[in-house]
């Protein structure tokens, strides 16, 4: 690959919409080919490098970053119209799908470069700590920085098929990090639960993509847009244009733990926790709110396929926050937690063009308090053996004074306390998702509440976490001695506070929407059915009530937090069980796949030779000759062959009647 | 194209004539002259198939003389020089062959299209598939080459004796090696190369039976597990014959309906309904049988796991490769020579055949315990994705196909390359039989880590992940289908694909993922066997090299398949108890990995210039 990038390099070539790259654009497959070439070199190495490598590992995202700010200043020098730069580097696929492997650099890309390179670099420099007594650190920096590249290359591509590229290297490297103790088999069970739901969703991209493909004839993002955009004004293609929007969600939902796909998610947090941060929280599951946004000319046609967006994200929303209620696991309640706020970013992009400016800035400043809590978790774990249940924590406060302080930012940030940053980004979704489209009042009622009940959930189960970490009696065991984590660790994670105390209020004022909203299709404000100002008081309304209600029951002095969790009613119940999700993957997939497998395999062994037995017991019983002569299974194997015969002479002999 | 028109195109040279000028290579049919009873033939378009029939008799001659003499009671039993002299013989026939229809290939006249006449057409479609069976053959004859350091090579000493027979046991001993073996895959080379070339009904009849009797033969020939490989051998050669028996059967009905045996001749007769379309398009299903049998579609594919389980290894990975690409090139011949008058009756039955075979090779393939056995549920399920390529009937649809049986074809050398050489190593350290139980492979990855690496790298292609050839093989056949209205198809195989990653998954995990069974004293062993075998390399090298391991092939396992309907008794597989470890060998298997796995990546990476050529190819179909 990187001799791909090398030989065409010079190739960059103009095209229609997308204006000539500058220097920086032409220069930005060097972003990807950094950290790619550090993970290679790290896994060639070998244990050579395990005294130096993590260094090396740390380097790589932050020239990658460096590069990303060079880039971003080079582009905010351009007039807004020339922003969009397509970078041709090397000839693909271009005989079998006229395609040039290329890099699209443009607002929006670009925004998501900065994420992962920043957020990145820090987990890199956070985990040299954290990893610091594990002897395959070398390795472990080796798949991050594989898992940087392969995600640069999936937000930088300018066609769906190299986007998929990265799609399958971030699902691979998801997957080695997962599975990276993978001495415990219960990691492993996680690592291919996540590789099975992916390969769903991988189902839905390449299904979108040969639609595409068998109907535009090409997968570049500006031929596939201009062919949209070309069938719509004709007025055709609706049923197609639904049918790959479909199929791109079905992809979102495997990448992003959206509903129905959503249950690896939980598992996957057997990783090492900074995984779950920067792979699991901020960058690689909100892949597929970048392709949703990404992929927002075709979705602006179809209102079908936007409304299931929309429901999914609703689904999705309410589900991890009632999840995120029961969990007692720190880092699965996180989980749920993410998946809940992806919900959020879900339901803006299905929202249209201004939902979809909501939903990357949403992406962003939940990358940075979502990483914050995760990386603060991990501090957590560090001071308390790897402990993870809530229940056995409390009255942390006194001794991770930085973990509690940081740990208190995000928290914040996520409940969208003003001025922190989810305030900024969470609001403003709730507020869009009140617009009702297209004189659809019931729309904007019904997500506009849902988004706004999820709000007050949130609120409570974040501060559930919050208070049975920091407050409340201590409920430690016995050799648990919490200390604070080495400033590796905790340099990061105040960066990461600094950004959930100010990002939101920073991409604000710099104008965030109008920088982006250029890259994506033009659309208009809507008026929500209910006054912005009401719908901001009830939603902090709620988030009060919701963190008052956590505070009596799990953070104040007198709460009594049980180390074991007590009976529950139903609900609860089935919060604990990820509202049977596993149970009814069970029933729903996974029994009629073993039923389908055991039905094909007893068929192909038993029903046919059954059959040929029984003949054989007839013969039997006439002269116990015919059973003599069968010595193997050759007759089935014969009988299947005739009867293979008679099916397809028997289709064609209907065919003709 | 009518066949006057290519008369006049087709510039064939009277046999009598003196020999052709090199200028006047433009391959044509090697046609008869439609009136006269003179016969022409065009020998240098023929060659690539002349020279591997050719230099498969002489290796045949080479083993008759061979044999004539007889051995000394002690001393080796066999010329030092046969089996060397043999193996090279092969490999530079083929490897002539090869170059031979490469240069056809490049100077081949574009404009003669497909539809040739002759019993045997040499055209730009036929040279490109005699091409692609060269390269794998002639991978798969480095595969049958190679032996252990220790002198033992897959196969049997002496295929004749019988299994746990003191003969057997005798012919170990003096170390006996069975050299028939490159002439059978000569034959069965020149078979495969000649079939998808056939122009005529009978020419594909004797081409089948050339390339098929040689492997009813080879299967029978595994050096361990004796047993299977017999039974092996004996149930591919019944149901062989059955399958050619409809094959046959379907030919005279097509004869009957037509009165053509040439592929042109049906072509045209297809055109003008004469009311006995119904024989006729029967007649086409049950040739169509003959040929889905040999390409392991369901449901003719019962054979495929028994047989690749039992046959040695090498064998395996040649049948797997080079049958399938001679087939199918048959079978798009046959396809395309009657498509557009039957097209409402084929449809249908391609159709069925091609979503049973996926959803069988799939499915079954879940359970599978054995490697070599998942490998052959995974050859009937990809069997079925070329099949969708071939069902889309379009340009596209062959261009991606063709794509599909080179990339897949060379793949599975690879992967059956790396199988030949993961051997079993019991408790007390010695070397067995091939490991191919998946429980034998757990831990792979860290005994023999360039082996397992490049086994994932074959798994993720046959998965159809980006950047390997197998995705844009893959995304060529199914795009193709989408394109010719047939998107039920291409989503049924893309869930199949999709589904078939989890097995492929499941042996990668199991390499990479999973600790060793019997933990840490089984892995000592495995090491150090590996190390014995670098001192038993040194000890071949200088000529000394005892008969230590070579002669513990006939353990326990070896008889596993003495019960009757063996191989099927225990479908999911079976396997012996020890850990699998890579062997150390001459190295002409790991060439032969290495140069599958250099095509798997380039052409994962840069597809480019190889689908522009199947795209030209495909062109010439209008």
């Amino acid at each position: 690959m990187i001799a791909n990038f090398v030989l065409a390099a010079a190739a960059a070539q103009d095209s229609a919409t997308a204006a000539a790259p500058s220097t920086a654009a032409s220069l930005s497959w060097l972003v990807i080919a950094v950290p790619l070439v550090s993970a290679a070199a790290l896994l060639l190495a070998g244990r050579r490098a395990d005294k130096w490598g993590h260094l090396v590992g740390v380097t790589a995202p932050s020239a990658a970053f460096g590069f990303g700010i060079w880039a971003f200043i080079d582009l905010l020098a351009r007039p807004v119209a020339d922003r969009v730069q397509d970078v041709d580097l090397a000839p693909w696929l271009t005989a079998g799908i006229g395609l040039d492997f290329g890099l699209r650099v443009d607002q929006l890309s670009l925004a998501f470069v900065l994420l992962v390179t920043f957020v990145g670099t820090l987990i890199h420099i956070y985990s040299i700590a954290y990893m610091a007594h594990d002897r395959d650190r070398r390795r472990f920096f080796a798949y991050l920085n594989f898992f940087v590249a392969a995600m640069l290359l999936l937000v930088l591509a300018n066609s769906y098929l190299v986007l998929f590229v990265g799609w399958e290297g971030v699902g691979l490297a998801s997957y080695l990090l997962i599975g990276f103790w993978n001495q415990r088999t219960d990691y492993a069970v996680a690592a291919k639960k996540a590789f099975v739901a992916n390969r769903v969703g991988d189902v839905g991209m390449l299904i979108a993509m040969m639609i595409m493909f068998a109907q535009f004839g090409t997968l570049s993002f500006e031929g596939v847009f201009g062919a949209v955009a070309a069938a719509a004004a004709a007025g055709g293609h609706t049923g197609t244009l639904t049918l790959i929007g479909l199929a791109l969600l079905l992809a979102a939902c495997g990448k992003s733990a959206q509903f129905p796909l959503q249950s690896w998610l939980g598992d996957a947090m057997a990783g090492p926790t900074p995984v779950s941060a920067l792979i699991h929280a901020a960058t690689m599951v909100t892949a597929g709110v970048y392709l949703v946004v990404r992929s927002g000319p075709i979705f602006e046609h179809t209102p079908g396929a936007r409304l299931a967006v929309l429901i999914v994200g609703a689904v999705t929303l309410l589900y991890g926050a009632v999840v995120g209620c029961a969990k007692d696991d720190m880092k699965k309640a996180l989980a749920a937690s993410t998946m809940s706020q992806i919900g959020y970013m879900m339901l803006a992009a299905g929202l249209g063009p201004v939902g979809g400016v909501f939903a990357i800035m949403h992406l962003l400043t939940h990358g940075f308090f979502k990483a914050g809590l995760f990386l603060g978790a991990g501090s957590v774990m560090h001071a308390m053996r790897d402990q993870v249940d809530m229940r056995r924590f409390g009255a942390l406060d006194k001794f991770m004074k930085v973990t509690w302080l940081t740990f208190m930012m995000g928290w914040l940030a996520i409940l969208g306390v003003p001025p922190f940053a989810g305030f900024f980004s969470k609001d403003k979704i709730i507020e869009q998702a009140f617009v009702a489209p297209d004189g659809q009042l019931w729309q904007g009622w019904v997500f506009g509440l849902v988004a706004l009940f999820g709000a007050g959930v949130t609120a409570f189960y974040m501060s559930r976490l919050f208070f049975m970490v920091f407050y409340g009696q201590a409920r430690w065991t016995d050799d648990q001695h919490p200390h604070e984590s080495p400033a590796l660790m905790t340099v990061p994670m105040i960066v990461l506070a600094l950004g959930s105390v100010g990002l939101g209020l920073i991409l604000t004022l710099v104008g965030f929407e109008d920088y982006l909203a250029p890259a994506l299709v033009e659309g208009h404000h809507g008026e929500p059915v209910m006054n912005a100002y009401v719908i901001m008081a009830a939603t902090l309304a709620l988030v009060v009530v919701g963190a008052w209600i956590a505070w009596v029951r799990f953070g104040s002095a007198k709460a009594q937090v049980p180390v074991l969790p007590p009976a529950a009613d139903g609900l609860v119940r089935a919060a604990r069980a990820d509202l049977y999700q596993d149970s009814l993957n069970d029933l729903l997939l996974v029994r009629p796949g073993q039923a389908l497998v055991q039905v094909s395999a007893k068929t192909d062994e038993q029903v046919v030779d059954g059959a040929v037995r029984g003949l054989a017991w007839l013969f039997q019983g006439v002269g116990g000759l015919i059973a003599r002569l069968q010595n193997g299974y050759v007759r089935s194997y014969a009988a299947t062959m005739l009867a293979g015969v008679i099916l397809l002479v028997a289709i064609i002999l209907a065919g003709r009647i | 194209m009518s066949p006057a028109s290519l008369a006049a195109l087709v510039a064939p040279v009277a046999l009598v004539a003196p020999p052709m000028p090199p200028a006047n290579v433009a391959p044509g049919g090697v046609a008869t002259a439609a009136a006269g009873a003179e016969i022409t033939i065009n020998w240098v378009t023929l060659s690539p198939v002349v020279i591997v029939l050719g230099a498969a008799i002489v290796s045949t001659l080479i083993e008759a003389a061979a044999a004539r003499r007889r051995p000394r009671p002690s001393g080796p039993a066999q010329p030092a020089y046969l089996r060397p002299l043999q193996a090279g013989l092969a490999l530079v026939a083929v490897a002539a062959a090869g170059l031979m229809a490469l240069r056809l290939a490049l100077e081949a006249d574009k404009s003669m299209g497909l539809n040739g006449d002759g019993a045997v057409v040499i055209d730009p479609v036929a040279l490109y598939l005699q091409l692609a069976v060269a390269c794998c053959a002639l991978l798969a004859l480095l595969v049958v080459a190679d032996r252990t350091v220790q002198g033992e090579s897959a196969f049997a000493p002496q295929a004749a004796a019988v299994p746990g027979s003191e003969y057997e046991a005798k012919a170990r001993q003096r170390r006996l090696s069975q050299t028939d073996v490159y002439p059978l895959v000569l034959f069965a080379t020149g078979g495969m190369m000649l079939f998808p070339a056939a122009g005529d009904l009978i020419t594909l009849f004797v081409a089948l039976e050339v390339l098929s009797l040689p492997l009813y033969l080879l299967s029978g020939m595994a050096r361990h597990r004796r047993l299977w490989s017999q039974e092996a051998s004996l149930k591919y050669f019944l149901l062989g014959a059955f399958g050619s028996a409809f094959f046959l059967f379907g030919a005279a009905w097509v004869y009957g309906a037509t009165g053509a045996l040439r592929l042109s001749g049906i072509a045209a007769a297809v055109q003008s309904p004469t009311g006995l379309d119904p024989i006729l398009v029967v007649g086409v299903v049950l040739m169509l049988v003959g040929l889905f049998f040999k390409v392991g579609a369901a449901p003719f594919h019962s054979w495929t796991p028994d047989v690749y389980q039992g046959a040695p290894t090498p064998i395996t990975g040649f049948m797997a490769a080079c049958t399938k690409i001679a087939a199918f090139g048959a079978l798009l011949r046959i396809v395309y020579a009657v498509f557009q008058a039957l097209e409402w009756d084929l449809r249908p039955v391609l159709w069925t055949v091609a979503i049973l075979t996926m959803v069988v090779g799939t499915v079954i393939g879940l359970v599978q315990k054995d490697v070599k056995r998942l490998l052959a549920y995974s050859a009937i399920a990809h069997a079925g994705f070329i099949l969708v390529g071939v069902t889309s009937l379009t340009a596209e649809g062959l261009s991606g196909s063709l794509f599909y049986l080179f990339t897949y074809g060379i793949a599975s050398v690879g992967g059956f390359g790396v199988i030949a050489l993961v051997r079993e190593v019991d408790a007390e350290g010695h070397m067995r039989g091939e490991a191919t139980g998946l429980d034998q492979w757990r831990g792979l990855g860290r005994r023999s880590p360039v082996l397992a690496g490049a086994f994932a790298i074959f798994l993720l292609s046959f998965a159809g992940i980006p950047l390997t050839s197998g995705f844009v093989a893959k995304f060529a056949v199914f795009a193709a289908a989408f394109g010719a209205g047939a998107p039920a198809l291409a989503i049924i195989g893309l869930a199949c694909s999709a589904a078939a990653a989890c097995f492929y998954a499941r042996v990668i995990v199991a390499m990479f993922f999973e600790p060793a069974p019997g933990g840490e004293a089984a892995v000592g062993a495995a090491a150090e066997v590996g190390a014995a075998g670098l001192a038993g390399s040194a000890l071949a090298g200088s000529g000394l090299g005892g008969s230590g391991l070579g002669g513990s092939g006939l353990g326990g396992s070896g008889l596993g398949g003495a019960s009757p309907g063996g191989l099927g008794a225990d479908r999911s597989g079976v396997g012996g108890s020890g850990l699998g470890i890579g062997v150390r060998t001459l190295g002409l298997t790991q060439i032969a990995i290495a140069v599958s796995l250099a095509f798997t990546l380039v052409l994962g990476l840069v597809p480019g210039w190889f689908l522009h050529f199947t795209q030209e190819l495909s062109q010439l179909l209008s």
